[in-house]
């Protein structure tokens, strides 16, 4: 039957500008949110190691016992009585990030960069008071970020000085690095520019560009905004195409070693750039999302099945021979 | 083995129960696969009249037998003043009412709800006697009768070629005006039934035969006399056969009340005693007659189950069991197709609500209660208050919504407005709660997409859960539910792509 049907034919035409056909997506090797969560997160991730890395506080102490470097924390808070002590930190740093420690997808960052007499200034431009960082911290410690609406714990981090190199690429916020880890070897990374319109926070589904970058080099391969292909970025006009991750080895060095560090075997590294300290892990998540492949311009999964057809031997390889076996397949 | 091909083999085997189990109710047991199925039930009385004489009176009526094509749903008997028991003698029932002293005329009720189902209405073989005595013919007056009784067997014999065929051309004889024997005969018995005389020439011809007495089931007939049938013995089994027009069989809507010959009132201590019937036909569900059927077999499955609850719970769990198909929908839309919502299970909460309130008056209420409760919200948050209190507060302010719009909308005469207490307050609070920290943290846009992606949902599930077929399948068939588990462990093991990645993803291709 090969007659024409104009019908048919318009149809079929009205879905292929809109969706793409599942037999497409797998040829591209994308993973899907059903088979990541049954086929890697279910399988590959131990259901005790979970706490390690949805709790902040606790991947701060395994990154500590672990040699791994990690943003500093000033101080934290668990409960009303410790509003004091709080106050008392927040009111000699200029820069600080309170977060909650089991916040979910970037939710309940407060960003503060800066001073204006007794207010608080945010990336934006916004000030808020003293009151307002209080309320935000009681409302963090009430459960109303974290999963389930369990009570939570406050973290004030340092704020990041962040790399020069970077800067550029990034409005008003900390540009951070995403690697998926898959059973301890680096099989994709993206970085992650804040935009005015993502207000500071590099969450993609806020307006942040997501800009794929080589495993071998750090070099950025492929930059997306709003699931559009870009070319610069949009606040600060730098071309992508230039962008390199400096200190990218130890970057993934980095990211791998949290493979022991957190015994999980599908994993998300976020990392930021220090300007002194080099490269920091901020969190790890057992859940990484995936759009890192929207930045990449490709999928997941043929790099995932590479790894999973690997001989039993290979796992015991250490940190250095992994990153190096990645950056020489991907 | 793996969990993946466990997954499959035990979703396999709860499909196969839930739907041996459904199958078995519904062809065994009865229970209409198809909701606004109706069986015709048929409610017979019998009415016992006779004049007591004064002294202690002894009554016993035949009672009717469970039938292959009949069932009997319920039985009563009216007994004012009168000692009441059934005795049975082998296949014979007999209900006795009795009395000491008693006077005037009395009427006694039996009353009967049955059913017909598909089937034979006799069953073989049966132990009556096929014992035949002859009668004695000898007297003066008899000779000429004999002789004609005689011509008609010969005549049959010659005409007939095995019992059935016999007893056919008797009766056809037997119903032949203008056949002289036959005249000779009848008007000889003229206070004989048909039966009688039948019986009698049958026995004459040694063929063992006793009569069935019962009634032809038509709707709405008041003060019927039993109907007589005959049984033929033909050597291996008992024929059926109606007396006028000679065929074999029983009539399709006669319903036998006692088969042997005996008698179908005794009445001691009375006279001019009676037994009439009157027959009405209702039109019943057919899950009803299922359920009293079952109830009275006792059937464990049935005696089990939601239908041994009182009413009152039964109409509850109507409700509960539809939740189930809710949440089948919110795993389909969340897997398969992909659609955010606010709170995995709260669209199936909403769906509850609109089914009490109907979709249109349950939407515009909701989204009047969120909208202002969102206004009220964000001035909440400007308050610097703790999130159990903030929430409390939601509450408390959904509360006085709910007031507000019940009384201004009911003095503006919109009475469907007042359908706002069956929306879940906690589940209103909540959504408002989160829809505004979605707000606050996402921007609206996203309030937008999860709005509606929970509505969608919603209103999925709303139009599933009264759909009269599923509204049907949940509450009568519970065993379904086994089905239903199966398939959510299916769909839980989907690794395919879901609807919305196919949108998401499309750049990625291009």
């Amino acid at each position: 039957m090969t007659r024409h049907n104009p019908w048919k034919q318009r149809i079929k035409e009205f879905f292929s500008s809109w969706l793409v056909s599942p037999a497409e997506l797998r040829s591209y090797g994308v993973l899907g949110m059903n088979a990541r969560n049954i086929r890697y997160i279910a399988h590959y991730n131990d259901r005790t190691r979970y706490p390690v890395v949805d709790d902040k506080f606790k991947t701060k102490l395994a990154a500590r016992k672990a040699n791994i470097p990690v943003p500093e924390l000033l101080a934290t808070m668990d409960s009303q009585a410790g509003r004091k002590a709080l106050l008392h930190t927040i009111e000699q740093c200029e820069k600080f990030v309170i977060k909650p420690a089991r916040g979910s997808g970037g939710k309940g960052i407060l960003v503060i960069n800066g001073r204006d007499g007794d207010l608080y200034v945010k990336p934006s431009g916004v000030r808020v008071t003293t009151e307002d960082v209080l309320r935000h911290a009681s409302n963090i410690l009430s459960g109303l970020y974290s999963l389930g609406g369990k009570p939570d714990r406050v973290l004030v981090e340092a704020m990041i000085d962040f790399d020069p190199a970077l800067a550029d690429y990034s409005f008003e916020g900390v540009p951070d690095i995403r690697i998926i880890v898959f059973r301890g070897f680096p099989v994709m990374a993206m970085l992650r520019c804040s935009t005015h319109a993502s207000d500071g926070k590099a969450n993609l589904h806020q307006g942040a560009v997501g800009v794929g970058v080589d495993l071998a080099s750090g070099r950025a391969i492929h930059a997306v905004r709003h699931g559009y292909r870009v070319d610069r970025h949009p606040d600060t006009e730098m071309p992508f195409d230039k962008l390199v991750v400096p200190d990218w080895s130890r970057v993934i060095r980095l990211a791998a070693s949290c493979y022991e560090m957190t015994g999980l075997g599908y994993l998300g590294c976020d990392i930021v750039l220090d300007r002194k300290r080099g490269p920091l892990l901020l969190e790890a998540n057992a859940r990484p999302g995936l759009a890192i492949q929207i930045a990449n311009g490709g999928g997941l999964r043929g790099r995932l099945k590479m790894i999973e057809s690997l001989e039993p031997e290979q796992f015991e390889k250490n940190v250095e021979e992994r990153v190096r076996y990645s950056q020489l397949i991907f | 083995m793996s969990p993946r091909a466990q997954v499959y083999i035990l979703a396999l085997i709860l499909a196969v129960l839930g739907a041996g189990l459904t199958i078995y109710k519904s062809s065994v047991l009865g229970f209409p696969l198809m909701p606004g199925a109706y069986r015709t039930v048929w409610t017979i009385e019998a009415k016992v009249e006779f004049l007591a004489e004064g002294g202690p009176a002894k009554v016993a009526l035949a009672l009717p037998r469970a039938q292959r094509n009949m069932r009997v749903l319920d039985e009563t008997f009216s007994s004012a003043g009168y000692g009441f028991n059934i005795r049975h003698d082998g296949d014979d029932y007999r209900a006795v009412w009795s009395r000491r002293e008693v006077e005037g005329r009395q009427s006694l009720f039996y009353k009967l709800q049955t059913y017909q189902v598909a089937g034979e209405p006799l069953t073989q073989p049966l132990d009556f006697s096929t014992d035949v005595r002859k009668p004695f013919m000898g007297s003066r007056e008899q000779e000429a009768v004999g002789q004609a009784i005689n011509s008609i067997i010969e005549r049959a014999r010659v005409a007939s070629s095995d019992i059935e065929t016999f007893t056919s051309q008797i009766l056809v004889q037997l119903n032949d005006s203008g056949d002289q024997d036959r005249n000779m005969v009848m008007s000889h018995y003229q206070d004989s039934s048909l039966a009688d005389v039948a019986l009698y020439v049958l026995s004459v011809a040694e063929v063992p035969a006793h009569r069935i007495r019962g009634l032809y089931l038509e709707d709405d007939r008041r003060r019927l006399q039993a109907e007589e049938l005959l049984e033929v013995y033909d050597g291996s089994e008992w024929i059926a056969f109606e007396p006028r027009s000679g065929s074999p069989g029983v009539p399709a809507n006669f319903f036998i009340w006692q088969r042997g010959g005996k008698s179908l009132l005794d009445v001691e201590g009375g006279n001019r005693s009676s037994v009439t019937f009157s027959v009405i036909a209702n039109d019943v569900p057919a899950r009803t007659v299922a359920k009293k059927m079952t109830s009275r077999e006792k059937d464990a499955l049935v005696d089990f189950s939601i239908y041994s609850l009182p009413i009152e719970q039964q109409s509850i769990f109507k409700l509960i069991l539809l939740v189930p198909v809710g949440a089948l929908v919110v795993v389909f839309l969340r897997v398969i197709v992909g659609l955010r919502t606010s709170g995995t299970f709260m669209p199936v909460l909403l769906a509850i609500a609109f089914i009490e309130t109907q979709l249109v008056t349950g939407l515009a209420i909701f989204l009047l209660v969120v909208a202002l409760g969102l206004w009220v919200r964000f001035y909440l948050s400007r308050l610097n208050l703790l999130l159990v209190a903030r929430i409390t507060a939601v509450v408390v302010t959904v509360v006085i919504l709910m007031g507000a719009i019940s009384v201004i909308s009911y003095k503006l005469g919109i009475e469907q407005a007042l359908m706002v207490t069956f929306f879940p307050m906690i589940i209103l609070a909540w959504t408002i709660e989160r829809m505004s920290i979605l707000w606050e943290e996402d921007g609206p846009d996203e309030v937008l997409i999860q709005g509606a992606g929970s509505l969608i949902v919603a209103v999925l599930a709303y139009w599933l859960m009264t759909n009269r077929y599923i509204e049907h399948w949940t509450f009568n068939f519970p065993e379904l539910l086994l089905v239903l588990l199966g398939a959510v462990l299916v769909l839980g093991n989907y690794t395919g792509y879901r609807f919305s990645e196919l949108l998401r993803f499309r750049q990625l291709v291009r």
